[in-house]
């Protein structure tokens, strides 16, 4: 007589062999004293306050794959969107199936939480069979609450005559009809004396095919008029809810904890000093329009790159490498200048390969092309290793002076600073604006001393501060 | 024809906008032919047209074509359908659709159609017969049918086209390809796997013996070919739309279909959607200074494109198994792909020094190269 209940005994039935006991009881419980609340709740118009609706459990729906079309009857379950105990809306997406060149995505009919999925990947779903057991929210009003406003509460029962059939709904239910475009002569009423409830009007939905609805719809429906206490409660609470997360380090970053630790085993020393790059300045503003005309963005690296090559030359110490127990010492003949690079992976190292043969435009050239492959992702071990000394300007992001870490099997390295405009006093005792930047070296004290790290630092500031003597030395 | 898009846009957003004169939909589809030949861009347009026009009413064809491009189908695994290595140097762009199906190979010689409908009008039989007919009507004597696998197929054999379709909640769309000129050369080329030793149940290409309708009628235009298509399918489906060209980086015209291409392009949807899969095979280990030769076992797990688990047997004489270790280590939870784990490798590598180290690299370097 009453279809919903009717339902409801098949279901507790089943879920009675699958369910706890507490579960099957408490389905039939919601059910059946619901169409007594509707009355109360008319009955019970005097009272104004509006509380808020509390959800309480609704029965586990068994979803089922409905029909593809083409008479598909199996498909393959291809990906999983959601898992046993995550919280679904109509019309999320649940899984991706395929079938013969078709991707179809599967979505929920139902407001719910998943409680069961019937398939692993790569399974054979067959249509009209259970996919997944959703358990329903439904948004039941407690007896204290009360929806109606004054004006509405006088009519007992609202009723619409259609058709010369007396239809019998809330104004909340009739409202929800009436967003849906829903005729309630064609819904069939499950409450008592065949008043249309709101479960009525969400099955008779469900069944409409190609019914375009708005997900938000369902939410709408609740209080109409929010008191500050509804708002609180309802308003997810803005505390600070703050947790430690811990997760293990992988990949790229597990690697470079190895290679810091090593590295902080080398004794450091640092050694710093100011360039006046006025002339180097002029000098690139005047080369820029050349190179860009064969199709090479210069910066001023490749001049500091070259400058320390060129200061190499004079201390191979530096360029040099020890082995494990400090034992031997390796003079490398390659100058392969390391180019800190900030990528989205991290701080990666690539090389510039034989700097001692190459001129600055070629350099120049060889660091457009790592920088694109660094912004790409695409740096390959032949760029990333074989390197032999490292500059790293990080003045590019900021910062002056710096305490750069020796990248083994490296023996010193350079960081450089932002280039700034500051006075500084020329030989006549004018002041003038010059362009200075910072270095800030480090070296391994253990085959290096101060005075050749002082040495190296002088000849290369000594190039980039005149780069005339640059053009003499160059090979 | 400015006004053929604002025509068409008031169409397509459900607009009452019926005009006059020939430039109009009475009601039965609309043409498009998108200006863009970026793999990404068209793929998103797609999308856009399956989640934003009312396809209950009437459907819509949508006529494109790409930049050289490998298409690979949603559930596919990149690398076992194409060499990514050889489509880097040669700066071919991977895609993944969202529809299922197989691999493509994609360039200017390669039409594509796509034909949109409400769920309840998909129907891919029909659509291939607007190809067919049309190619009759225009070419009385190519021998063309369409397949219950849904190809195409010239002289009973070569196939000039492949289709994909996807279903969503509502809409659905049936594209497939057609082969006018493509560069066949191109196309072997890349469409093999990047390395040996995959094993998956990711959906494989079928591969055919493959035809381009220029080598059977030479005399076939592009234009033509598009012209014919247009017509048989307003004949088809009883509409009168001429082809209105679109530009899908208009975010005017297409709001929303910036952020769907950018999606397309995410590392997260070409390859981290590759279905699980392992990795099995040999790796040659050469010392570049004693001349020593050995060979190391690789077995690898990968979900979601990121390694979930690296087994490395290299023998004990040849590398302590503490480096081989650390390498595995480094290599779990990296994604798989040779750039991510040259990066950790090379980071690894640094203090090792003297026979190790060149052991380790010649390790570390046939590990990467097995990512492609």
């Amino acid at each position: 007589v009453l279809p919903v209940l009717s339902v409801v005994f098949q279901l507790s039935q089943q879920y009675r062999r699958r369910c706890f006991r507490l579960q099957t009881f408490r389905c039939v419980r919601t059910l059946q004293p619901l169409s007594f609340r509707w009355d109360r709740n008319l009955q019970t118009l005097s009272s104004r306050t509006l509380h808020t609706a509390t959800v309480s459990r609704g029965p586990i729906v068994q979803f089922k794959l409905s029909d593809i079309g083409e008479g598909i009857m199996e498909v393959t379950v291809k990906e999983w969107y959601v898992k046993e105990g995550d919280k679904v809306s109509q019309f999320d997406s649940i899984c991706e199936v395929q079938s013969d060149k078709a991707s179809v995505t599967i979505t929920s009919r139902y407001d719910g939480v998943i409680k069961k999925l019937y398939y692993d990947v790569d399974a054979t779903a067959l249509v009209g069979k259970p996919l997944v057991d959703i358990e329903t929210e439904s948004k039941v009003i407690q007896e204290e609450d009360v929806v109606e406003t004054p004006a509405m509460a006088r009519e007992e029962h609202t009723h619409q005559e259609i058709k010369g059939h007396k239809t019998q709904a809330t104004p909340a239910v009739r409202r929800l009809a009436m967003e849906n475009n829903i005729k309630l002569s064609e819904v069939v009423g499950t409450g008592r004396d065949g008043r249309i409830l709101k479960e009525d009007i969400l099955n008779f939905l469900a069944k409409q095919t190609g019914a375009i609805l708005p997900p938000t719809l369902f939410q709408e429906i609740q209080t109409p008029a929010p008191t500050p206490a509804a708002v609180a409660a309802a308003a997810q609470p803005a505390i600070f809810t703050g947790k430690d997360v811990t997760e293990p380090l992988k990949g790229f970053h597990k690697a470079m904890v190895k290679t810091m630790t090593a590295a902080l085993k080398i004794p450091h020393f640092g050694y710093c000093d100011e360039v006046d790059l006025s002339r180097l300045v002029a000098l690139r503003a005047e080369l820029r329009s050349t190179t860009e005309g064969r199709g090479v963005k210069l910066s001023y690296m490749p001049f500091f790159i070259k400058a320390a090559s060129l200061g190499l030359l004079h201390f191979p110490i530096l360029n040099a490498s020890v082995d494990e127990g400090c034992q031997n010492i390796t003079y490398k003949a390659s100058h392969n200048i390391g180019l800190a690079m900030d990528t989205s992976q991290g701080l990666l190292v690539p090389n510039v390969k034989n700097v001692q043969l190459l001129s600055v435009f070629e350099i120049a050239q060889e660091l457009n092309r790592l920088q694109t492959l660094g912004a790409a992702g695409q740096l390959g071990t032949s760029e990333l290793t074989g390197g032999t000394f490292t500059l790293s300007n990080i003045g590019s992001i900021g910062g002056t002076y710096a305490k750069p870490v020796i990248l083994p099997p490296e023996v010193a390295i350079g960081a450089l600073g932002k280039i700034q405009i500051l006075p500084r006093f020329d030989a006549g005792g004018q002041m003038v604006r010059a362009h200075i930047m910072n270095v800030s070296w480090s070296a391994d004290h253990r085959i290096i001393d101060g005075a050749t790290m002082c040495r190296f630092s002088n000849l290369w500031r000594e190039y980039l501060e005149n780069p005339a003597c640059m053009v003499l030395d160059l090979k | 024809m400015m006004s053929h898009t604002r025509r068409a846009w008031s169409l397509l957003r459900g607009g009452s906008g019926v005009g006059s004169g020939s430039s109009s939909c009475d009601g039965g589809g609309l043409v498009l032919r998108s200006r863009s030949t970026d793999v990404y861009q068209n793929l998103a347009l797609e999308d856009w047209i399956d989640a934003n026009v009312d396809l209950e009413r009437r459907g819509v064809l949508l006529l494109w074509r790409n930049r050289p491009a490998v298409v690979i189908g949603r559930h596919q695994n990149p690398w076992a359908e194409c060499d990514l290595a050889a489509m880097r140097r040669a700066g071919i762009p991977l895609a993944r659709r969202r529809s299922g199906g197989g691999t493509v190979f994609h360039d200017l010689g390669n039409l594509n159609l796509t034909f949109f409908a409400s769920k309840k009008a998909y129907d891919r039989q029909r659509n291939l017969k607007v190809i067919t007919d049309a190619l009759r009507r225009i070419r009385p004597g190519l021998q063309v049918h369409a397949t219950d696998r849904f190809d195409i197929l010239l002289n009973g054999h070569l196939k000039i086209s492949g289709s994909a379709s996807r279903l969503s909640r509502k809409s659905s769309y049936h594209h497939c390809t057609l082969l006018h000129s493509a560069d066949r050369s191109a196309l072997a080329a890349v469409l093999r796997p990047s390395c040996p030793g995959i094993h998956s149940n990711a959906t494989p290409s079928v591969p055919s013996p493959v035809a381009n309708l220029l080598d059977h009628a030479p005399s076939l235009q592009w234009e033509e070919l598009l012209d014919a298509l247009a017509n048989q399918y307003n004949a088809e489906f009883s509409s009168g739309a001429t082809a209105t060209l679109v530009d899908p980086a208009d975010e005017s015209a297409f709001p929303g279909l910036g952020r769907v291409a950018a999606e397309l392009r995410d590392w997260n949807w070409t390859f981290g959607k590759t279905p699980k899969f392992s990795v099995q095979t040999v790796l040659h280990l050469t010392d570049d200074h004693s001349r020593a030769r050995s060979s190391a076992q690789l077995h690898m797990e990968v979900k979601n494109g990121v390694i979930d688990s690296c087994q490395l047997d290299v023998p004990a004489d040849w590398l302590p198994p503490r480096l081989s270790g650390e390498l595995s280590g480094v290599l779990v939870g990296e994604r798989f792909c040779g750039h991510r784990a040259a990066a950790a490798v090379t980071a690894l590598l640094r203090p090792e020094s003297g026979e190790l180290r060149h052991r380790l690299r010649s390790l570390c370097d046939a590990v990467v190269s097995v990512m492609g």
